[in-house]
């Protein structure tokens, strides 16, 4: 690593991946994207690049005709610019000292070097298609299992670093299964993968996690960040809006292991398909999951306008890794997107049937009531069919009802209610989802700085960000499109844009989603910015490699579950995590991958472990949303109708992380402290962070005090000492032994708090009265509060919510 | 692209807190200097980051802490601290087509537009001579001590996205409130409590706007930098509290041995964020011991009591007005208070003798009580709506109130110069 006195700046991280990237390098070959742009970028473009309006000397440095000016070598091996920014004159020295920016002696040399090689540019890595390039040559290729590996050892040879071993067996069923499926393994699973001698054992292992029906669980609720999936509204009253069903739609799909290219067509445009099919018609709650106002005085252009620029901000940082948003009032400073791009992106949603500012009052909708139409609910064939008993029943005792007097009408009243009452049960539990129907597009106009109220501007039609057009049809050699671009007479419609999104051609989708799929398994990013492969994003680590995974996804058919496989049983997936400081300083950020990485499990499976190694967890897939316990008065502050929060009991109090009703202006606070995003806007990666609010949910959230009660029942139904009850409850969370010090410590705490429960029984019994489930009536209450003390403290460890 | 940059800027925090051993809050300094800076003056201690940062800075800081009395539904500026005789005249007279037209009007739309005269007297108070309206008479007696900002104006006109632009200045979603980046920035002074608490009051108005947790949120940073909403009444601050059962000194036990063993599991390999969740559990402990104390007033004496107008923990604006002054001197940087009854759409001469009261007497009280402590110094005050009220009449029930207006408002600021905010002040 360079000097740390050189890290500085919010971009030098950057700049110092590069310098090492530059110092592996022999000097020979300077790439310009790598090495030679960020540069420009940071110290250059501000008055010399693409805007215009602040260019200095009529001289403009992004585009290598403009530029050519002052990279031309003279006969003694000058140019222009080299000699501006060597000047030893500070007065005349580019850049000029008032700028507030210069080049360091490491980024002189890289500009000189890199006029000297002839001043070569380079398109935007990400806008060019992927290059499928032959992995390189290694040295140890015993160490090789897949080509991934051949492009991380290349690049761990070259910088003089080595791989780290195979992570132990127990590591890698718990990595494997924190991964796929959210989820810590059985005793008994690692039992079996531990003794499991086969020599496709792990493979075999992958694949049943590949098959979990917990697997589309848990990419769903990635998934469900970038798409901001919520149960309320957003704005405001923050109202419900029953969209649980597209939930369930993008875990069934993972699950199937739907092509992406599919995946992405019915959501954008599943009722644009032809007759589409209950499924489709779910999907397409995709496109109604953004805020919305009831608020009295807004007005319905204006919120119109509001829901448009968030779906081109979603849909395009979704699929394309871009930031077209920012070009909602103006053309994108960074890279080549106009704001023309952004309103003609917008009208590919201006089909779309919906209320600015649904303020009527909720309506009936195939017997459900929403404020936010259209809607529908998607009862399976078996609840349709009772549904429909029900009501020919009620239909039935109605009728009857008119002849009847005195006891048998008041019996029959009876009657009757309990079969609405049933028929209202029944409802409770159906899924529903707003829904995409189309209606005459709305006109799309060009807005001057984003202003709704701004009539003046063009019109436009639907239309596909001009430069990524281009591009694809100079890259297929054709200046007509020859692509899977359909240049159509009618009208594009969101199918076309679907089919654009996952056409072969299209630069960004595949690269965008392989780099997010690595950072599930590795941390980050090969590109660390996962919402912008832009200008001002991270050039990938490995950007072959990004590449090879890219094209792989592809030519496979958009197969998640195959890229998915092929990253987790490369041997560069499987290396140990551990590290020496020596190792850390090596590279403390990991970007060579000559290690694993460890990093803290998101909030829902922080939850999901702890209910699951309890035994509480209720294992159901889909349905609706659940009320997890929440503190009384969390939603005081909401209003437009104030809010009570009854939790669920049964089995519903005990679902995965991924059901908890989110609302977005109040989400779930042991979701929120550790870094559930209130899905407001599209997020690709949640930040993570370490709080102590983050220790009081652990330790105080009723939750967490009754999957460790729990837990403590089992431990005490163990055979054996004190000793062997702890061995048994570290196995079952952590999966390991217990270290001696370790029994020592809870021993002894057992010990403490048995003796101080026996003086204080009621306090006991307090601590055994949270949450709803009971202990059996045989355990001693004064052994079992004690227990609970020793397993919260296992529940709170910091090997338990870390996936290693 | 902010955006981007930021989250580069994370991810170099991470790596310098790492590779420091602990969080440095560097940031904002070195954000304001973009030179190289070795950051080997960072320690764990943030105390230590301010002092680095105000070394970083080309002028001296003035104020160490903010106290952002949110007044949620948009006060009117024309019944407080915008005296207008002009209006009064025009009183009933059909508002000029060529001061509205092409203007956004929120409930008013095809409405007929009149004028509407302030609905109370005004008075010139202090030595300053600043006019300010009879409901305000407590806050009247401290005109010498505050700046009324009447430019102030905004580009929403509805409460859910105006109050959005007021903490983050962006009405889109996902970018960090103010509190948020000053924690970011220049972290917090206080050990055992969150560095940026939010408080909200009961009373004022029957419909209370409803208030968003993205008006503290900290975006696309880390969620350690979020607002705390701290609670008057009840359970302050989420899961605060031990579980039933479980006394201080059993949850200490419990902490004790989570850290023994964290500590041996540490030994393992090189895992610095052990170190760093280690010393999370002691602040959370520190958390759960501290908020009882912050909390119990009875060591306020009687006068002071009576000043605000409260005398207990009733969720009041008066109390938690109270509870800013003792969260200020226990050193949180920022500290939000919203007052939700502010939206009179009508009967505003009612609605403002009913919600003024409320802030009125607690505000100039907390003005005064730290001007007494010597605090006021270095406490940014800042007193103001999402935005402001109309000069037009709305009609819709009852008596006449006012509609929401964006192109002109009062906010109040305390001893402050040299405001810089987003908007035109």
């Amino acid at each position: 690593m360079t000097s740390s006195r050189t890290i500085c700046s919010a971009t030098v991280l950057m700049l110092v991946s590069m310098q090492v990237a530059v110092a592996q390098q022999s000097a020979s070959s300077l790439s310009y994207n790598r090495d030679v742009r960020p540069i420009l970028s940071e110290t250059c473009f501000p008055c010399h690049g693409p805007d215009a309006a602040t260019r200095e000397a009529d001289l403009r440095l992004d585009v290598r005709d403009f530029a050519k000016r002052v990279l031309i070598q003279q006969s003694d091996g000058t140019s222009m610019l080299v000699d501006r920014i060597t000047d030893p004159d500070p007065s005349t020295r580019m850049p000029p000292a008032d700028f507030g920016k210069s080049l360091s002696a490491k980024q002189l040399e890289v500009l000189t070097q890199w006029v000297k090689q002839d001043a070569a540019y380079q398109s935007h890595w990400a806008y060019v298609p992927p290059k499928s390039s032959r992995p390189p040559q290694v040295k140890r290729e015993a160490w090789v299992i897949n080509d991934i590996d051949r492009f991380v050892l290349s690049n761990v040879e070259q910088c003089g670093l080595d791989v780290s071993p195979a992570a132990d067996r127990v590591t890698l069923i718990r990595r494997l299964s924190f991964d796929l499926i959210g989820l810590p393994p059985t005793h008994q699973e690692v039992t079996d993968f531990v003794k499991d001698n086969r020599s496709d054992a792990y493979e075999r292992l992958v694949d049943r996690l590949l098959t979990s029906k917990h697997f589309g669980e848990r990419l769903a609720v990635y998934w469900l960040d970038l798409v901001r999936y919520a149960d309320t509204v957003g704005y405001h009253g923050d109202q419900d809006r029953g969209v649980s069903g597209y939930r369930a739609f993008v875990i069934n799909a993972f699950n199937d292991n739907m092509r992406f290219d599919r995946f992405t067509r019915e959501q954008l445009a599943g009722d644009l398909l032809e007759a589409p099919t209950r499924q489709q018609r779910l999907a397409t709650g995709y496109n109604r999951l953004n805020m919305v106002t009831r608020e009295g005085g807004a007005q319905e252009k204006d919120y119109l306008a509001r829901y448009a620029a968030d779906r081109v901000r979603t849909t395009a940082t979704v699929w394309l890794g871009s930031s077209l948003g920012c070009a909602q009032c103006h053309d994108h400073k960074f890279d080549p997107f106009t704001q023309r791009d952004f309103y003609r992106f917008a009208a590919f949603f201006a089909d779309i049937k919906e209320k600015g500012v649904p303020l009527e009052l909720p309506q009936r909708e195939g017997g459900f009531e929403t404020a936010f139409p259209p809607f529908e609910a998607f009862p399976t064939p078996q609840e349709a069919r009772r549904r429909s008993e029900l009501g020919d029943e009620l239909a039935r005792l109605e009728a009857a009802m008119e002849d009847l007097s005195g006891d048998a009408l008041l019996e029959a009243k009876q009657k009757l209610k309990e079969v609405f009452k049933e028929k209202l049960r029944l409802e409770a539990t159906m899924l529903t989802s707003a829904i995409t129907e189309t209606t005459q597009p709305r006109t799309m106009r060009v807005l001057p700085r984003g202003n709704w109220m701004d009539e003046s501007g063009e019109v436009v039609i639907p239309g596909f960000p001009e430069f990524l057009s281009l591009s694809q049809r100079a890259a297929s050699g054709d200046e007509m499109g020859n692509s899977a671009v359909v240049v159509k007479s009618a009208r594009l419609n969101r199918l076309d844009l679907a089919n654009w999104l996952t056409s072969s051609e299209n630069p960004l989708t595949a690269r965008v989603f392989a780099n997010r799929l690595w950072k599930l398994y590795f941390g980050s990013g090969l590109s660390r910015t996962l919402d912008d492969v832009g200008a001002q994003g991270e050039l990938p680590s490995h950007p072959e490699l990004l590449d090879h995974l890219a094209i792989r996804f592809v030519q496979n058919g958009w197969d998640i579950k195959d890229l998915i496989r092929y990253i987790v049983t490369s041997a560069t997936y499987r290396q140990s995590s551990a590290m020496t400081r020596e190792q850390f300083d090596a590279d403390p950020n990991n970007r060579h991958l000559a290690r694993q990485s460890r990093f803290r499990l998101d909030a829902e499976f922080i939850r999901d472990n702890a209910l699951s190694v309890s035994g509480l967890l209720n294992p159901q897939i889909g349905g609706r949303s659940a009320r997890p316990y929440q503190p009384a008065g969390y939603y005081a502050d909401l209003n437009f109708p104030p809010r009570e929060y009854e939790p669920d009991n049964g089995a519903n109090q005990y679902r995965r992380g991924i059901y908890t009703h989110w609302q977005r202006t109040f989400l779930h606070p042991s979701l929120l402290v550790f870094d559930a995003p209130t899905r407001e806007e599209c997020t690709a990666e949640r930040a993570i962070s370490n709080s102590p609010t983050q220790a009081l949910a652990l330790l105080n959230d009723p939750t967490y005090v009754e999957a460790a009660r729990a837990l403590a029942i089992r431990m005490l139904q163990q055979d054996g000492t004190e000793q062997n009850k702890i061995a048994w409850a570290v196995q079952q969370v952590l999966s390991r032994n217990a270290r001696p010090k370790e029994i020592e410590v809870l021993a002894s705490l057992y010990q403490k708090h048995v003796t101080e429960f026996a003086h204080d029984l009621y306090a006991a019994k307090a601590h055994l009265a949270i949450g709803n489930h009971q202990a059996p009536k045989d355990i001693n209450p004064l052994e079992l509060a004690a227990w609970t003390s020793v397993s919260r403290v296992i529940l709170n460890l910091h090997e338990t919510i870390h996936r290693y | 692209m902010l955006h981007a940059n930021f989250m580069k800027a994370i991810a170099r925090r991470q790596f310098l807190g790492s590779a420091a051993g602990g969080m440095g809050s560097i940031a904002l300094s070195t954000l304001l200097h973009q030179d190289a800076r070795s950051e080997e003056g960072s320690t764990t201690k943030t105390g230590a980051d301010s002092e680095l940062l105000a070394q970083g800075l080309h002028h001296p800081a003035k104020a160490k802490r903010v106290i952002f009395l949110n007044m949620s539904g948009g006060p009117s500026q024309l019944e407080s601290f915008d005296y207008k005789p002009k209006l009064a005249e025009l009183d009933g007279r059909p508002m000029p087509n060529s001061l509205t037209s092409g203007e956004q009007i929120a409930q008013l739309q095809g409405e007929e537009l009149r004028c509407m005269a302030p609905q109370c007297a005004f008075a010139r108070h202090g030595q300053s001579g600043q006019q300010i309206s009879s409901f305000f008479p407590h806050t009247a007696k401290i005109a010498d001590d505050i700046c009324i900002v009447r430019s102030m104006t905004t580009n929403q006109i509805n409460h859910d996205p105006a109050a959005t632009v007021m903490n983050s200045g962006t009405a889109i979603s996902n970018r960090p409130s103010m509190g948020s980046w000053l924690l970011y920035g220049i972290g917090s002074e206080c050990e055992n409590l969150p560095g940026f608490i939010v408080l909200s009051s009961k009373g004022g108005h029957n419909l209370p706007q409803p208030l968003s947790s993205r008006q503290w949120h900290s975006g696309f940073l880390p969620s350690k930098y979020q607002g705390v909403r701290f609670r008057s009444t009840g359970d302050s601050v989420p899961y605060v509290r031990n579980p039933a059962g479980i006394t201080d000194g059993r949850q200490r036990d419990v902490l004790d041995a989570v850290r023994s063993l964290n500590q041996i599991q540490a030994q393992q390999s090189y895992e610095p964020e052990i170190a760093s969740r280690i010393s999370q559990y002691e602040m959370a402990f520190r958390m759960q011991t501290s908020v009882p104390d912050l909390l119990d007033i009875s060591d306020e004496p009687e006068h002071v009591l009576k000043m605000y107008g409260t005398n207990a923990a009733d969720g009041s604006f008066a109390f938690n007005c109270l509870l800013a002054r003792r969260l200020a001197e226990r050193g949180v940087r920022f500290i939000q208070l919203y007052h939700r009854g502010w939206d009179h759409h009508n009967d505003i001469k009612k609605f403002m003798g009913l919600t003024a009261p409320h802030v009125d007497r607690a505000t100039a009280a907390l003005i005064a009580d730290l001007k007494q402590r010597d605090m006021l110094r270095d406490t940014l005050i800042v007193w103001g709506g999402e935005f402001g009220r109309t000069p037009m009449s709305q009609n819709n029930k009852g008596g006449p109130g006012r509609d929401h207006h964006k192109n002109g408002f009062s906010n109040v600021a305390c001893r402050w110069r040299h405001p810089r905010w987003n908007h035109s002040w």
